[in-house]
């Protein structure tokens, strides 16, 4: 199998680091609240009133900066590198495991490690791992 | 309407911070997860660049009385470290390692339409309501 190479860039992925960094305290200083993306997407979907509509265009406004993109400045990269069977698989994972766990790469890996969470600390280290190993032994096996 | 504006903004600045950076792209997240030939590090970079803004500013947020739109901060306190936190970020880091997916990068991808994102989207909603569910049944 060909895996799709891409450039090193350490001076974009800083910006958008640096943008990440900011909407995450942007919504704190606004709302009170962690922008941890997997809690964002299930209380959208869970809660009811106020407490679903912040959610909403929390993640609006994420599609709505593709959308952006797109029209302004120009394509999208997303290119995926599994079938479609594995990102069903994959999928579930995530979005069971996001719960289960309390959070993703957002709320555990930028929010909680940024405040010494010892919780997220243990969370980012594991699945840090767990991903790490996972693609190397599927890429390379 | 200020929270529903200021919640909008901080998801554009989010997602704008997604593509700037490239974790948009699935290849991207796994040339960083695959420690071999081809390594890329951009993803370290996108982190560091996060916390680097992060760190300081939740400090300096969290010193206030209360948020601009809001009563009070809403910030996790538990600090216990079960199974359910180390099983559950295992089995997300397993799903990361196999489509080079997180939820944010998931969620900037659908406006890209393609079968393949909304499949793994799609699969991810489940994923989480069934959390919910079984969550909910067993308290």
């Amino acid at each position: 199998m060909n895996w799709t190479t891409t450039p090193f860039e350490p001076l974009a992925g800083l910006a958008g680091g640096l943008l990440i960094g900011s909407s995450v305290v942007l919504l704190l200083y606004t709302l009170g609240r962690i922008a941890g993306i997997s809690g964002i997407a299930a209380g959208a979907m869970t809660q009811r009133g106020a407490e679903r509509y912040w959610r909403l265009a929390f993640l609006v406004g994420i599609v709505l900066s593709a959308v952006l993109y797109m029209v302004f400045v120009g394509d999208l990269q997303i290119q995926t590198q599994m079938g479609s069977c594995w990102l069903i698989v994959a999928g579930l994972l995530v979005g069971f495991g996001t719960r289960l766990g309390c959070g993703c790469t957002s709320g555990h890996g930028v929010a909680g490690l940024s405040r010494l969470s010892p919780r997220s600390i243990v969370a980012t280290v594991t699945f840090m791992a767990a991903a790490i190993a996972t693609s190397t032994v599927i890429r390379h096996l | 309407m200020k929270s529903i504006i200021a919640s909008l903004t901080c998801g554009l600045l989010f997602g704008f911070g997604l593509i700037v950076s490239g974790m948009s792209n699935p290849a991207r997240v796994l040339n960083f997860l695959d420690l071999s030939a081809n390594w890329d590090a951009t993803l370290a970079f996108v982190m560091g660049g996060a916390i680097l803004v992060a760190a300081p500013g939740m400090y300096w947020v969290r010193k206030r009385n209360k948020p601009l739109f809001a009563d009070k901060f809403d910030i996790p306190s538990n600090k216990t470290i079960d199974a359910k936190l180390i099983l559950g970020s295992a089995a997300f880091g397993i799903g990361w390692g196999i489509s080079g997916f997180c939820p944010g990068p998931a969620v900037v991808a659908i406006a890209s339409l393609q079968t393949d994102v909304l499949l793994f989207v799609g699969a991810m909603t489940v994923g989480m309501l069934a959390q919910h569910w079984l969550k909910s049944k067993a308290a």
